[in-house]
């Protein structure tokens, strides 16, 4: 008996053993095609109103098409909008939407459904961090502040259930990337109204997009499956599509090496020099609507009363030895504070652009000299920056070069970056590192930041009546290239009065495996699920 | 010995208390909070937040509507995974974290004791010296190095298990932290129980069980092996507690969705609800093991008796 027994129980564990090491007891079944992506963090959420990250957003282009959204070049192409009118004024927006449109449990897809997720996006009960920048909508600041609280006044309004009309408080040329952007996704409202804060999870969760959420294990997985309702739904060629939180980027890359992953969200800084040489096929380096810059508090002396000191510094710098030398991912020099790639944007630039490095010491040593400093006077200043290998080495090549061309003593300190965030915030620092990436590709997200009353947002501090006048009149501007003009030249004023220091512009890096088809590189660092497939 | 257990509950609670006293106070003590993002608030928008989650009261009040809702065994929601309260995000991670630590915790016991064994009763030979040597290594190698190791070998060059990642119900996802996360503790088990078999094959209890003529076999299983393993035991409560909560380093390695991982997360992004919640669950396992290797004590030792 004991005996039968013990050869059954060894019999089990063979057969755990071998199930275990995943040899081929394979059951047939179709092979499903699965998209596995490495998505950086666990989602905050996946209501498009309250997630705030790429990782969110990525997420959201699968699952929700909102009027409009963004194709593998990152341009806007219609989405739930087949197309639209413009007033001649252009403020009114006239969207027609598809019959076809479909929400995943085979409900169209309204113009309603549209009127109650862009005002849900701006309730003030909602408190979605993005929603301010919908404020070009006529009426929406107001009713997102309070101060008017009728949800009628806000200029969207349903004509019919395929016509949706938005009213503008102001022209707005960029308005279609804006609405690409996953605030203005629409969401179910008798989902979310019959769930409550349950609605996102999957079971309960209705979506307009091509993938819908069918599992989800907080900080292991979300897998989305097909939606069959969705209008182009046989032109998708996954079945599956997982993400995996890897906020532990050596933990994503080994599992990309495995092929565990097909795409990766980051690559490991330290490993780049061995990803570039033995993984090139693999390794996509893509610039990216995003500046690397220092800031600087112009609350404090001696740099925030002196901009010859400012500019010493900004000039000592040599940019390309910090992208080529130190970085060695693809970023290039910096001489602006928006990015180049906006289309029909051309930035603005330090004056010193064009020289040569070797004129730009020379004069920043001369500036240095007019403002009273030199060899018995030496500047001191401080580089704050969040706790990374990376801010690290540019802070200490800055530093360097601060130190050979002018003699300035540097302290690097470095914090956690909640404590940070806060620093910047309340102004306790005296240059910061910072970044900045287009929310949608418009210059006047990088503008924004430097107004006088942008509050803590504004982290140099910085104030000038001409530079609000300008982005006033931006803002008020029905001509896209009148507008950008402003813009530019309120660009130029930051730059002239040197309230940040760009550096580099960044640049996006992921791995993609060559089994993955239709990956495409894009300036927004955005790839919809959608047309993507995996040949294994 | 069941009055002596209510006794010992009713006594954490206290403990309890001022650990979550002094969490809920130094967390706020940390600079930036759940809402300092890189693009900052608008007021208006922090204000509703902040009253949203109750942050715009006093500390004490907070504090105390905390307490409030521990004791109904509402953690609160998270601030940073909008879609799920702590109990639900802990609720799932938690049979993660127990799956692995108490596989790893067992196998541990099991295979540290039945090595020590070995190596003591054949005190001196090559057995006693690789069986210790090993354990030298096992425990001075932490398990942020046998980590990488094990999936280097396992799981890049050999292929045989994933690098990482959690499938719940797949076991193969099981393997490398398991091994990982238990290997330490085998190697300092073997070596206490090496120690104490040695001890008590010494004592007068077991040369009386020999002088009657009792098998050796049946001398160490019988006699020696409970008393041997007593501070083996007293190891072993700690030592779960220790492997239950403090796997975050092995979860954070190898991607697994357990307690720890949300711990680390949780802390960076001063998710104060979710810090405490893992805090508080925590602070209740450690308090129960404890208590299991008091009881296990009355058990195994003849001199420990809890009638009083």
């Amino acid at each position: 008996m004991a005996k039968k027994f013990c050869l059954l129980f060894c019999q089990v564990l063979t057969l755990g053993f071998f199930l275990a090491l995943g040899l081929p007891i394979s059951l047939g079944a179709q092979a499903e095609m699965i998209l596995h992506r490495g998505n950086g963090a666990e989602p905050e959420s996946l209501d498009p109103h309250k997630g705030t990250g790429v990782p969110e957003n990525a997420i959201y282009n699968d699952i929700f098409e909102g009027l409009v959204r963004l194709d593998m070049q990152g341009q806007p192409v219609p989405g739930v909008a087949v197309r639209w009118d413009v007033s001649p004024d252009g403020t009114t927006y006239l969207f027609y939407l598809r019959k076809d449109a479909r929400w995943s449990n085979g409900d169209p897809v309204t113009a309603d459904d549209f009127v109650y997720s862009l005002r849900r996006a701006i309730d003030p009960v909602t408190a979605a961090e993005y929603g301010p920048i919908l404020d070009v909508i006529a009426g929406a600041h107001d009713f997102r502040l309070g101060v008017n609280k009728q949800a009628s006044s806000v200029g969207v309004r349903a004509l019919d259930p395929l016509r949706l009309e938005i009213k503008l408080a102001a022209p707005a040329p960029f308005l279609m990337g804006l609405l690409a952007h996953n605030i203005a996704m629409p969401i179910p409202q008798k989902v979310v109204e019959k769930f409550g804060s349950q609605w996102t999870r999957p079971g309960n969760i209705v979506v307009n997009g091509p993938f819908i959420p069918v599992d989800w294990v907080p900080q292991a997985s979300l897998t989305l499956g097909r939606n069959p309702h969705f209008h182009e739904a046989a032109q998708i060629k996954l079945d599956k599509v997982i993400y995996y939180p890897t906020e532990n980027i050596a933990e994503e890359f080994k599992r990309f090496r495995a092929g565990e992953l097909d795409l990766t969200y980051q690559i490991p800084p330290e490993q780049a020099d061995l990803i570039r040489t033995t993984m090139a096929s693999e390794y996509k380096n893509t610039p990216l609507l995003g500046t690397y810059f220092y800031t600087i508090n112009l609350t404090r002396p001696p740099l925030g009363g002196d901009i010859r000191l400012r500019r010493a510094l900004a000039l000592a710098i040599d940019r390309r030895i910090i992208v080529e030398k130190v970085l060695r991912r693809g970023e290039t020099p910096a001489y602006s504070l928006v990015p180049s790639g906006i289309a029909g944007y051309t930035h603005a630039e330090m004056a010193e652009a064009q020289w040569t490095q070797q004129q730009r010491e020379d004069e920043a040593r001369r500036l240095y000299a007019a403002a009273g400093y030199g060899p018995d006077k030496p500047l001191s200043v401080e580089i704050l920056f969040n706790t990374n290998e990376e801010h690290k080495r540019t802070a200490i090549a800055v530093g360097a070069m601060w130190r050979k061309v002018l003699g300035v003593q540097l302290q690097l300190t470095n914090q956690e970056w909640k404590v940070y965030m806060q620093s910047l915030s309340q102004k306790i620092y005296q240059i910061g590192r910072y970044a900045w990436f287009a929310d949608y590709p418009d210059p006047a997200t990088y503008i924004d930041l430097h107004l006088s009353t942008a509050g803590g947002r504004n982290r140099p501090g910085f104030k000038n009546p001409k530079y609000d006048e300008l982005f006033e009149a931006a803002a008020h501007s029905a001509n896209a290239q009148e507008r950008f003009g402003y813009l530019r030249a309120a660009e130029q004023i930051v730059l002239d009065h040197m309230a940040v220091i760009p550096l580099y512009q960044y640049t996006s890096k992921r791995l993609v495996a060559t089994r993955v088809k239709g990956w495409g590189p894009n300036r927004l660092d955005v790839y919809p699920s959608r047309y993507m497939s995996v040949e294994r | 010995m069941l009055r002596y257990a209510i006794i010992r509950l009713l006594g954490a609670i206290p403990t309890l208390f001022v650990i979550v006293l002094m969490s809920f106070f130094m967390m706020r003590l940390a600079p930036g909070g759940p809402f300092d993002r890189e693009r900052l608030l608008p007021p208006e928008i922090e204000a509703v937040l902040l009253k949203a989650y109750h942050l715009d009261e006093p500390l004490w009040m907070q504090f105390g509507r905390y307490l409030g809702g521990l004791v109904q065994g509402d953690l609160g929601p998270s601030f940073q995974y909008k879609d799920f309260t702590v109990s639900e995000l802990i609720g799932n991670a938690l049979p993660v974290s127990l799956t692995i630590g108490g596989i790893a915790i067992v196998l541990a016991a099991i295979v540290g004791i039945i090595l020590g064994t070995i190596a003591a009763l054949r005190q001196n030979s090559w057995i006693d010296y690789s069986v210790m040597g090993v354990s030298m290594t096992g425990i001075a190698m932490p398990s942020f190095v046998m980590a990488p190791v094990l999936t280097l070998i396992f799981g890049l060059t050999l292929k045989l298990v994933p690098v990482g990642g959690w499938v719940a119900g797949d076991p193969r996802y099981i393997i490398l932290p398991v091994i990982a996360l238990t290997l330490p503790h085998i190697a300092y088990i073997a070596r206490l129980t090496r120690g104490n078999m040695i001890e008590v094959m010494r004592a007068s209890h077991v040369r009386t069980a020999r002088a009657k003529g009792i098998s050796e076999a049946m001398v160490v299983w019988r006699h020696a092996l409970r008393g041997g393993l007593l501070p083996v035991i007293s190891y072993l409560g700690p030592a779960t507690a220790g492997i239950l909560t403090g796997s975050v380093v092995v979860e954070q390695i190898f991607g697994i969705p357990g307690v720890g991982r949300f711990f680390v997360q949780a802390a960076l992004n001063r998710d104060y609800t979710l810090v405490l919640g893992v805090i508080v669950v925590y602070g209740v396992l450690i308090v129960l093991f404890n208590l299991a290797v008091d009881l296990a004590y009355g058990l195994l030792d003849p001199r420990v008796r809890y009638d009083g």
